[in-house]
């Protein structure tokens, strides 16, 4: 068993951690992990992506074709990946960087105005785990509270008093369900 | 042990400082500058030497006059470093003096780019500084084998007093997976006869390159000869999968391997029986094995990130009593499993030719896809 899950960005919005922060819920798991960013010119001001596989055996190619999900939190990242999530996968959309909706039927999308939940929530920098909170919530390969276990367990401890915010923000994010597939 | 999540440069920097790491000498690159950065924190915290050099020049020299001290040595770099390096690996080398240098290569030639590539493996095991000599090269393919080899290379490299190489690209340089770090390993308390740590109350010992005399040099030449082939007879390493029953095998190293062998389960996945040879060690290279698998499948396909450098390693050994087909994307392209696959499908659903060079064969597909 295999998942492949893209997180893209801008640089500043977090995916490079959030994606981190899936890593360490997987090995924590006992599952194998393999994160890998993009390290190009890119990373200064432009979009930013990072590629987490986890599995329970070998990992192979570090990268993929086509994602099972993706994370998607700007439109150009929305332009890149729907065409790319494999067939039945996943797609959560930040919404509130997103001006339009989503074409493909064949996907579940998940729609997550994750800017607008974490300014409620009181810091605009927690969209990314708002956007993770969805995707755990639509998607069997960890759950949300293996992902605040992980939290806890690695987050440094002068950022821990920004623990109970993240884990508001996760829990927020969750409350985002896809509708069901129509035809698969 | 506790698994832990680690940054593949960072990995091999403390596997390193593990290994007993005593100097660092280095100049920073991406996609490797990780390494440097971590070490310039760790090594002054342990009291050991860290020296940002000012140069590749500067760095390998400072490396080759600590390694005459006998102490575990080590200089890292990507691709264009490496180059600018050689002058100083082949004194190291005509010295018999054991160094550790890690490559996290990078799109070339040239300046060329920070994207992951495998362009420098002639440079690493064929070639590079002048003069007659082969250093040990470890390729790893994850995390955990980056900081199991690093450890290995220091070993190595002291016991057959030669270079050791851990190349890699920039994708592992970059990557996090979990991994296990073994214990710190005390610092060395006894050096080599060899060694020149001052000379008070015994006889002077020279370390050189040089041999004016050439029955001398020629003698220099067949002992360093002699200890690479203890190296070959003892050292070859490498990791086979699903090879019991291989119609065919795949054989790439470090990310080309590990992209094939999601290539080779999604053939399995369909019924093709195919394997991978994924060689560990590219110097001294699993020839033997390769010759071995060559009389029992139908064909080869190699996979690589340049031009089919070690392809030429792979035809030397199977002798062409097998098929050998190519498969590469170049210039910090990274192949996808499904190219592979698609390759590997070809190879099964169609009679393979060995007319001409596999090189050559790949070059007129790329050019007219089906």
């Amino acid at each position: 068993m295999q998942t492949e899950i893209v997180i893209a960005g801008f640089g500043g919005q977090g995916v490079l951690f959030a994606g981190q922060l899936l890593a360490y819920a997987a090995m924590d798991n006992g599952l194998e992990v393999t994160w890998i960013p993009s390290y190009g010119p890119e990373m200064r001001g432009g979009t930013a992506n990072c590629t987490v596989i986890i599995s329970d055996e070998e990992i192979g190619s570090p990268i993929v074709r086509n994602p099972q999900v993706a994370l998607v939190l700007n439109r150009p990242s929305l332009d890149k990946y729907e065409p790319l999530v494999k067939v039945g996968g996943l797609l959560v959309v930040n919404a509130s960087l997103v001006d339009r909706s989503v074409g493909r039927r064949d996907i579940q999308v998940v729609m997550v105005p994750a800017n607008e939940i974490a300014e409620q929530l009181g810091d605009r920098r927690v969209a990314n785990m708002v956007m993770l909170g969805a995707m755990l919530a639509n998607h069997p390969v960890l759950s949300v509270e293996a992902v605040v276990k992980a939290m806890e367990a690695h987050m440094l401890s002068r950022h821990r008093n920004l623990l109970p915010l993240n884990v508001a923000a996760l829990q927020e994010g969750a409350k985002f369900l896809a509708g069901q597939l129509q035809s698969a | 042990m506790a698994r832990e999540l680690w940054k593949g440069n960072i990995a091999i920097a403390e596997a390193a400082v593990r290994a007993g790491l005593e100097a660092y000498f280095g100049y920073p690159i991406t996609p490797q500058t990780e390494l440097l950065e971590y070490l310039s924190m760790r090594m002054p915290e342990l009291g050991r030497v860290f020296v940002q050099a000012e140069s590749e020049l500067g760095a390998i020299n400072m490396v080759y006059g600590a390694a005459c001290t006998g102490v575990r040595v080590m200089t890292s770099s990507s691709s264009p470093g490496i180059s600018l390096m050689m002058e100083g690996l082949s004194y190291i080398a005509g010295t018999e003096v054991p160094v550790v240098l890690v490559d996290v290569m990078r799109g070339g030639p040239g300046l060329g780019n920070i994207a992951p590539a495998q362009g420098d493996y002639n440079q690493i095991v064929h070639g590079g500084g002048h003069g007659d000599y082969r250093p040990i090269v470890l390729a790893p393919s994850n995390i955990q084998e980056a900081i199991d080899l690093t450890m290995l290379a220091f070993d190595l490299a002291e016991a057959y007093r030669a270079i050791a190489v851990v190349l890699l690209d920039g994708s592992l340089g970059q990557m996090m997976e979990p991994a296990e770090m073994p214990p710190l390993r005390p610092l060395k308390s006894t050096y080599p006869d060899w060694a020149v740590r001052g000379a008070i109350g015994r006889e002077r010992r020279v370390l050189s390159s040089i041999y004016l005399d050439p029955p001398l040099e020629e003698e220099a030449n067949l002992r360093i000869l002699r200890r690479w082939q203890q190296v070959e007879a003892n050292e070859v390493r490498y990791k086979g999968y699903y090879l019991e029953d291989a119609r065919f095998v795949v054989v790439g190293f470090g990310t080309a391997g590990r992209v094939a062998l999601s290539a080779v389960r999604a053939a399995r996945a369909e019924g093709i029986r195919v394997g991978l040879l994924r060689p560990i060690t590219v110097s001294p290279f699993p020839s033997r094995v390769l010759r071995e698998l060559a009389d029992q499948v139908e064909g080869f396909l190699v996979v690589e990130m340049n031009t089919g450098q070690m392809l030429e390693d792979v035809l030397r050994a199977v002798e062409g009593r097998a098929p050998v087909e190519f498969f590469a994307r170049l210039g910090g392209v990274m192949p996808l499993p499904e190219e592979v696959l698609d390759e590997i499908k070809r190879m099964a659903s169609t009679p393979l030719s060995v007319d001409g060079h596999p090189r050559e064969r790949w070059l007129q597909r790329m050019l007219q896809p089906a």
